[in-house]
């Protein structure tokens, strides 16, 4: 199917929209299997982000793949090999939507049963995510943060440059940049309620973070760049997404300070499960800005890279 | 705030922190001096942190307040703290080596930045390290991994960036397998705790999802680890990575690669399935063996010094996958003990081959004639890591060669024993090269040349002069490796 | 057998991860590269969740009348497991970037043929920009 689709084809281009395709169709794959937060963030991040960073990508190289010249056969082995090991491997394991599985019992009923109260919030992710296995969310923040230090590393900030003329012809439309100063706050608005919501439905701080950056990146879509960085200079992004980590980690050094073992929220309140919600709060703010910040910060980059011939 | 308490995180926390402190100080000296103070807080953690399990036993902490397993645990024990040792001592000693380094090897604008990535990688490793839980061992995996491809690419040359890419692929195919190994073993347990897991596998290690999800997490490991055949990134990515990062990658990012197999294969899937049950020992003593003999060999015949040291470096870390292969208690004594040594040595290499490249702005063998001479310092520290990587007493690396040997006579395998010594020998030939031309060439008469600065030449010596310290009072060193081993193979999950 | 529908599922999503496992170490474009490990992850993705689901279960959320949920765990590692994968692709991409604005090409071949000549020159200082950039 579209796997096959991908190995085949040589035009990058298609091959990267149908890579999107594959990321949506998992995302739906993922609310069928009952997983709404990670639906949710494959959607974003997966089909949104991953793409648009991959169609920037292509923009600045080239779209064609040289037809391949070594034998194909070694790597066949390789993959059938695998393939096989891991047939071979689920020839024992638990069948699936087994209840009884070995996946829901031990660890997973508690956080099920006492998760809730303990954490004081219905979503079940969320309170595994930010609390239980907090430092994790810690880690992947500071992976986002370092992904987003790569990129500046390896392409660093650009002088924004004299819009030339043709890339500038959406943003002579009236109308689009009407609409898009509409629907921007409205963006930014749902971006906040994803965020703080996070607790009750499906959403937190990645979401939110990705949403938010959305706003921004349409108005720089619409403006045009010298517009956009007008209003976020891209050298903040970076000291954003330090402020992010730094906020997380904050909450888990006050934790030390009184202490407690890093990132336990009871130290922020009297009422353990006050400051567990106060905790939650905090850090998926903090990812939340992280985040944000990271994805900006690529896109300016991308995006202000001209194209060199 | 209790510090004795917090030791584990602090290890891990300090220099974490300090790397989005970087990006809002800028300025490269005041960064520069931010990321020493934090990797020589991190190092003082880090012996306490031996003191402190030598008297008491395994330190557990507990994140977030959560008990494990529904927590994550941080768990140090004695191979645990002695691998935190290493990494921040390197740290701190290459960071003081990067003072002049670094300035001349990258632009101006990006060393902030460039200390941040650094920070990074160093903090992901001891998080990998510190950490008793499997998943968080892949996330700080990926936070060390990720700054390292980064660090790679910002050598000067062209090829940097190749080879950055080569490792960044192969690297990221190592975790997901990786990836797909915790989740076998999260299927057929539902747990994430490396403790815990080691107490639910045996009842569960029979079926043919573990032994896929064992196969998976060690073939992941040992790209990470540079184990042959998967060893192809580590020569260019070392080769053109700038001086100070190959430095520290080539003392610490492969040394924690075989922690994590010790760990894997010894704590979670206890010695008994590993290398009994699984034909594990007798493959990594394959490959281990194959490595260390054509890397050497292809050592022998390069012209690039970093290159040639890089290939070194393949063929050590065979000999410590060989010391696991043998699969005996001395065996593993033989491989922990050399993961300490080695950081010496190749740390020592390393930093010595930056001094040269920072005074004469290359590293081929042409160019090292007369430097006998001309860096009568920089070459006698070379000389040395030369010794103890061949394995002449009384350097710290004979020490390890020396039960690498005994533990293969133990077991009774002749054949092994010799050609462990021959690739000593072939370590002779190549480090006879370099000396060669440093002590009876004739130096370029239109070249400046001058001793390297101290800031290169104290953290060199430091090294240089455990690697004898250690190849002689060998106490500390073999007693913490021989309890660890017990530790590991014995009482242990 | 009465688990092959069981474990159709798990076969299916082996195939994905061989596929997207073959495009990066068959194929010498780059960027094709990074689409294939893309897909790699992604499917290792799929294959932790659907080891959550308990038939019949509901989204981990805690609602009124609802008894049996799904398994929360997978989807906290995966949502971290999703957010690696993109920081991966965003390097990776950053390098390809690098690389085309260095050599010129993003074929793996071709830029292997450069590497060689820049190694056979010995004492030559390499210029990043040695080659011809013919686009």
């Amino acid at each position: 199917m579209i796997a096959i689709a991908v190995i085949r084809l040589r035009d990058l281009f298609a091959v990267i929209i149908l890579f999107g395709i594959y990321s949506l169709l998992t995302a739906a794959l993922f609310m069928d299997l009952n997983a709404v937060d990670v639906a949710f963030t494959e959607a974003a991040v997966g089909a949104g982000v991953t793409t648009v960073m991959m169609l920037s990508s292509l923009y600045l190289t080239s779209r064609w793949e040289a037809t391949p010249k070594h034998n194909s056969l070694l790597p066949l082995l390789v993959v059938c090999i695998t393939g096989a090991v891991l047939v071979y491997a689920s020839l024992d394991a638990p069948l699936h939507g087994d209840p009884s599985s070995p996946v829901h019992q031990h660890v997973a009923p508690r956080y099920i049963e006492k998760g809730p109260a303990e954490v004081g919030m219905p979503n079940m992710v969320t309170a595994v995510l930010a609390s239980y296995r907090g430092f994790d969310t810690f880690g992947e923040t500071f992976v986002i943060f370092t992904a987003g230090l790569g990129v500046l590393l390896l392409l660093g900030i650009q002088k924004p440059h004299k819009p030339q003329p043709e890339l500038n012809t959406v943003a002579n439309e009236v109308v689009l940049k009407v609409v898009v100063k509409m629907l921007i706050p409205l963006i930014l608005l749902y971006a906040l309620y994803v965020q703080f919501h996070g607790d009750f439905g499906a959403g937190g701080g990645f979401q939110a973070g990705v949403i938010f950056s959305t706003g921004f990146i349409l108005y720089h879509l619409a403006f045009g760049e010298i517009e956009a960085r007008r209003v976020i200079p891209t050298c903040w992004l970076p000291r954003l997404a330090a402020l992010g980590v730094l906020i997380y980690g904050g909450v888990g050094v006050f934790a030390l300070l009184e202490d407690k073992p890093f990132l336990d929220y009871s130290a922020l309140a009297d009422d353990p499960v006050q400051g567990q919600h106060l905790g939650v709060l905090l850090v998926e703010f903090g990812v939340g800005i992280t985040v944000f910040s990271v994805i900006l910060l690529i896109f300016h980059i991308l995006a202000g890279r001209s194209r060199q011939s | 705030m209790n510090v004795t308490e917090h030791l584990p995180i602090l290890v891990v926390i300090i220099p974490l922190m300090t790397a989005p402190l970087c990006v809002l100080l800028g300025q490269p000296r005041l960064v520069w001096f931010a990321a020493l103070v934090s990797s020589w807080l991190s190092f003082a953690a880090a012996i306490l942190l031996v003191m402190q399990v030598t008297a008491e036993g395994p330190i557990s902490y507990w994140l977030g307040g959560w008990e494990p397993p529904w927590g994550i645990e941080y768990r140090i024990d004695i191979l645990a703290a002695y691998v935190l040792l290493i990494v921040s001592a390197m740290a701190s000693l290459v960071l003081v080596f990067a003072r002049k380094s670094v300035p001349r090897e990258i632009d101006e604008h990006r060393i902030a930045y460039f200390y941040t990535a650094f920070m990074l990688a160093f903090a992901g490793l001891v998080g990998i390290v510190a950490t008793g839980d499997a998943f968080n061992v892949f996330v700080f995996l990926e936070i060390s991994s990720l700054a390292t491809y980064a660090l790679i690419s910002m050598g000067k040359d062209r090829r940097a960036l190749n080879a950055s890419f080569t490792y960044l692929i192969m690297g990221t195919i190592g975790a997901t397998f990786i990836l797909i190994g915790i989740g076998s073993l999260y299927m057929m347990t539902g747990t994430l705790n490396m403790l815990d897991l080691a107490a639910r596998l045996p009842e569960v290690s029979d079926t043919r999802t573990v032994r896929a999800g064992f196969a998976f997490l060690t073939v992941g490991i040992g790209l990470k680890l540079a184990l042959f055949p998967l060893h192809l990134w580590l020569p260019n990515a070392y080769a053109y990575a700038p001086s100070m990062v190959t430095a520290f990658l080539a003392a610490t990012a492969t040394k924690v690669a075989v922690y994590l197999l010790l760990r894997t294969i010894l704590v979670i899937f206890g010695i008994d399935f590993s290398l009994g049950l699984m034909p594990l020992d007798n493959l990594l003593l394959m490959l281990g063996l194959i490595g260390v003999l054509s890397a050497s060999l292809v050592a022998v015949y390069q012209r690039d010094i970093k290159r040639l040291f890089a290939y070194s470096s393949v063929a050590q870390i065979g000999y410590m996958v060989l010391g696991i292969g043998v699969a005996n208690t001395t065996g593993i004594t033989a491989a922990i003990l050399h993961l300490f040594n080695h950081a010496l040595m190749k740390g020592a290499l390393f930093i010595a081959l930056g001094a040269v490249a920072y005074r004469i702005g290359s590293t081929r063998l042409e160019d090292f004639a007369g430097l006998g001479r001309k860096m009568p310092w920089t070459m006698a520290g070379i000389v040395a890591g030369g010794l103890s990587l061949i394995g002449i007493p009384p350097t710290a690396g004979f020490i390890s060669k020396w039960y690498l040997v005994l533990s293969t006579l133990e077991q009774d395998l002749w054949p092994v024993a010799l050609l462990v010594l021959l690739g000593s020998m072939l370590a002779v030939i190549y480090v006879w090269k370099l000396v060669e031309a440093a002590y009876f060439g004739k130096p370029d008469e239109y070249r400046h040349y001058q001793e390297a600065p101290i800031s290169m030449l104290a953290p060199l010596w430091i090294l240089v002069i455990a690697n004898f310290y250690f190849g002689i009072h060998t106490g500390l060193t073999v007693g913490l490796a021989t309890q660890a081993t017990s530790a590991l193979t014995g009482g242990g999950g | 057998m009465m688990e092959i529908p069981g474990l159709f599922n798990y076969w299916v999503v082996v195939f994905l991860m061989m596929a997207g496992f073959y495009v990066v170490i068959s194929r010498g474009n780059l960027v094709k590269k990074l689409v294939g490990l893309a897909l790699f992850q992604t499917s290792v993705f799929i294959f932790y969740i659907s080891m959550g689901k308990i038939s019949d279960g509901a989204a981990p959320i805690l609602v009124e009348g609802v008894t049996t949920y799904s398994n929360p765990l997978p989807h906290v590692l995966i949502l971290t497991a999703i957010v690696v994968g993109v920081a991966t692709t965003a390097v990776g991409l950053a390098l390809v970037i690098r690389i085309y604005e260095a050599y010129g090409t993003v074929e793996e071949d071709e830029i292997n043929e450069q590497d060689l000549i820049d190694d056979s020159a010995a004492d030559e200082p390499v210029s990043s920009l040695g080659g011809e950039k013919d686009k």
